[in-house]
């Protein structure tokens, strides 16, 4: 159980759990610290060599910038760093709420069939759409891939809620059970169109696969921005109830918690939040299980603080595996999939096995 | 309205005069396709090269330039990285967010046709020829490559035996043969080697079923030769229940050929269909 730590340890709780209180609080402050610090990090690196200080040295002056300059800056960097804070944090909020929603140390979004059910809005897009009439196809340019995915991923959501909820209520056993359904049902389909796919878009496919935020631009971020935000937001009030959700479901309605709202807001604001981050940026895995399971070890298993500062983890390190990403086979670039994988688990695993058994929930 | 006409007909007339005066600054070229890249290196242009994709692998030497990746997934900065001022690219070249950035950035690009055909390659070395301000030696290369075309192209008009069944296999992996249908580069070179594609039912790459390849009755199998899941050897692919019934089979007639050279359509494409064209009436 989450709070077990607190509550069977010390029945009082009071002096301890003050203490992981403000553990929590500072870890706002030192978070945010390395959030600022690693996005103006962002816009500094990149495989072209353009300065940041350079060019603000050159505004101060009330210089021109030249084309590059301003082209690298403005539009590669600047939409890149808003886009990695944007799926950073929607995906390391959402692993949380996963988490302590069902109860579960496994779960992370993907486990909704959300993910699948982006993926197959993505390869609906990448195979059928090259059977288009050329015109339309260069009419709606890059646009219906993220729009496809992001449907993909709601269509998911809606049919796994609506399968799960009888009477009002919404059974969050049903629902991992069916998400793991619909997972492989929607793999499957996604496996029928693979098999249509000619070998171009096989490699597109796998590239769209293991992620990336290179497709970064303004225009994207302003349909996803928005939808993460306010669904993070959202998130980040469910602290208390998720707090008692861990109790289980009879005792949190016993503490006063309102249950099968803050279910419906978990649901709901993880399904919007993951399925853009999707959409814009590919299958980005393993932030969502290893930021809030590294913040329980520090910090310990209090949502209140926990979701706010998985947010600001979360995005710091997509942040900091996005530049590797782009200078470490520069002028090519690393799907930042493998990145995210590639060093997240090694350190997940030397974490478990140095502090074995305080990955309680 | 006349306005509008002369003023069409102006821009008509300006459009191959533009051509014909280079409009590109060609001193930080990016060539981006096996085929384009072999060329400008035919064309004698390679000192213009600053960079190249990963499937940009002959003349060996191409491969010593910085490589900015896969070209349906190229990374915007790391193209302006090496500042091109002209890129060379084959039709398919992406993410489409990063050509819009390259645009943005006013990196001009010019898009190489890339048909499977032999008049696709003479359309490549000129359009690539033009774009780097050499015609004169863009047609020189263009005349020498339909030469060999046109050289393969009688023989195989000559040829006194039928014409070979061939069947392209792409991969053997876990036993499942992955085929050549129409509309491919091997579709292409087949057929310029006075072959017949044994496969005609479907465009693209596909996976044949044991069926399939039975109806096929291929007299030849073609493949790449090159590590990895191609790396296949007669008996090992004989031995496939599917095929040991084909007559290609019967006579052992597995060819494998240089992937870059036998698909690439480009240059060294007449020699490739010459070197198959022996092969297969050698094997009459």
């Amino acid at each position: 159980m989450m709070a077990s730590d607190t509550t069977t340890d010390q029945p009082f709780v009071q002096g301890p759990f003050v203490d992981r209180r403000n553990t929590a609080r500072r870890a706002h402050l030192w978070l945010g610290l390395l959030l600022v610090l690693v996005s103006l990090a962002s816009l500094a690196v990149g495989a072209s060599g353009t300065s940041l200080w350079g060019a603000l040295l050159k505004l101060a002056q009330g210089d021109a910038l030249t084309l590059t300059e301003r082209v690298v800056l403005w539009d590669i960097r600047a939409p890149r760093l808003v886009m990695g804070i944007c799926v950073g944090s929607a995906l390391a909020v959402s692993g949380a709420v996963m988490q302590g929603l069902f109860r579960n140390p496994l779960a992370d979004p993907g486990i909704l069939g959300v993910t699948t059910g982006a993926t197959l809005g993505a390869i609906c897009v990448i195979v059928l759409g090259a059977t288009l009439p050329a015109f339309v196809q260069a009419t709606l340019g890059a646009g219906p891939l993220p729009v496809a995915a992001f449907l993909g991923a709601w269509g998911s959501m809606l049919l796994l809620y609506r399968v799960s909820t009888r009477a009002g209520r919404t059974s969050v056993a049903t629902m991992l059970l069916a998400g793991i359904a619909l997972s492989a049902l929607f793999a499957a389909f996604s496996g029928v169109l693979i098999f249509l796919a000619d070998d171009m878009q096989l490699r597109e496919l796998t590239f769209w696969s293991l992620g990336s935020l290179a497709g970064a631009s303004w225009v994207k971020l302003s349909i996803a921005a928005p939808v993460i935000v306010v669904s993070l937001m959202l998130a980040c009030t469910l602290g208390h109830g998720l707090n008692g959700l861990a109790l289980g479901e009879a005792a949190a309605h016993h503490m006063g918690i309102p249950v099968e709202r803050t279910k419906t807001i978990a649901i709901l604001a993880v399904s919007a939040a993951t399925g853009t981050a999707v959409a814009v940026s590919g299958g980005i895995g393993f932030i969502g299980i290893v930021v809030p399971h590294l913040l329980r070890l520090a910090t310990g298993p209090d949502h209140r603080g926990l979701l706010v500062n998985a947010g600001l983890l979360g995005a710091s390190l997509l942040l900091a595996a996005d530049m590797i990403a782009r200078v470490v086979v520069s002028p090519a670039e690393l799907p930042i999939g493998i990145l995210t994988a590639l060093l997240g688990s090694p350190v997940f695993l030397w974490i478990l096995l140095r502090k074995r058994g305080l990955v309680d929930m | 309205m006349k306005r509008r006409s002369l003023m069409l007909g102006l821009v008509t007339l300006a459009l191959p005069l533009g051509a014909l005066a280079q409009p590109y600054d060609t001193s930080r070229v990016v060539a981006i396709g096996g085929a384009t890249t072999e060329i400008v290196y035919a064309l004698g242009a390679a000192d213009k090269l600053v960079a190249r994709d990963s499937t940009s692998t002959f003349p060996a030497r191409a491969q010593t330039l910085p490589d900015i990746g896969y070209m349906r997934a190229l990374a915007a900065e790391g193209v302006l990285s090496v500042q091109p001022t002209l890129i060379l690219t084959e039709p398919g070249a992406g993410p489409p967010e990063t050509i819009s950035v390259l645009q943005a950035a006013s990196v001009p690009m010019v898009v190489v046709p890339a048909p499977f055909s032999g008049e696709g390659i003479l359309a490549k070395i000129t359009a690539i020829g033009d774009a780097l301000g050499i015609p004169d030696k863009a047609q020189m290369l263009s005349d020498q490559v339909r030469a060999g075309l046109d050289d393969v192209a009688t023989q195989v008009a000559n040829d006194d035996t039928a014409p070979k069944r061939v069947l392209f296999v792409l991969s053997t992996q876990g036993g499942r043969i992955m085929a050549s249908g129409t509309n491919t580069a091997a579709d292409g070179i087949i057929a310029m080697a006075g072959g017949i594609n044994a496969i005609d039912q479907f465009e693209g790459y596909r996976q044949l079923t044991a069926e399939a390849i039975a109806v096929a009755a291929p007299d030849v199998v073609l493949m790449m030769d090159r590590e990895g899941d191609h790396a296949s050897t007669a008996e090992a692919l004989f031995a496939i229940p599917e095929m040991a019934t084909t007559p290609a089979a019967q006579t052992g007639a597995l060819v494998k050929m240089d992937g870059l050279l036998l698909l690439g359509f480009g240059p060294r494409t007449p020699q490739a269909a010459q070197a198959l064209h022996d092969v297969l009436q050698g094997q009459g």
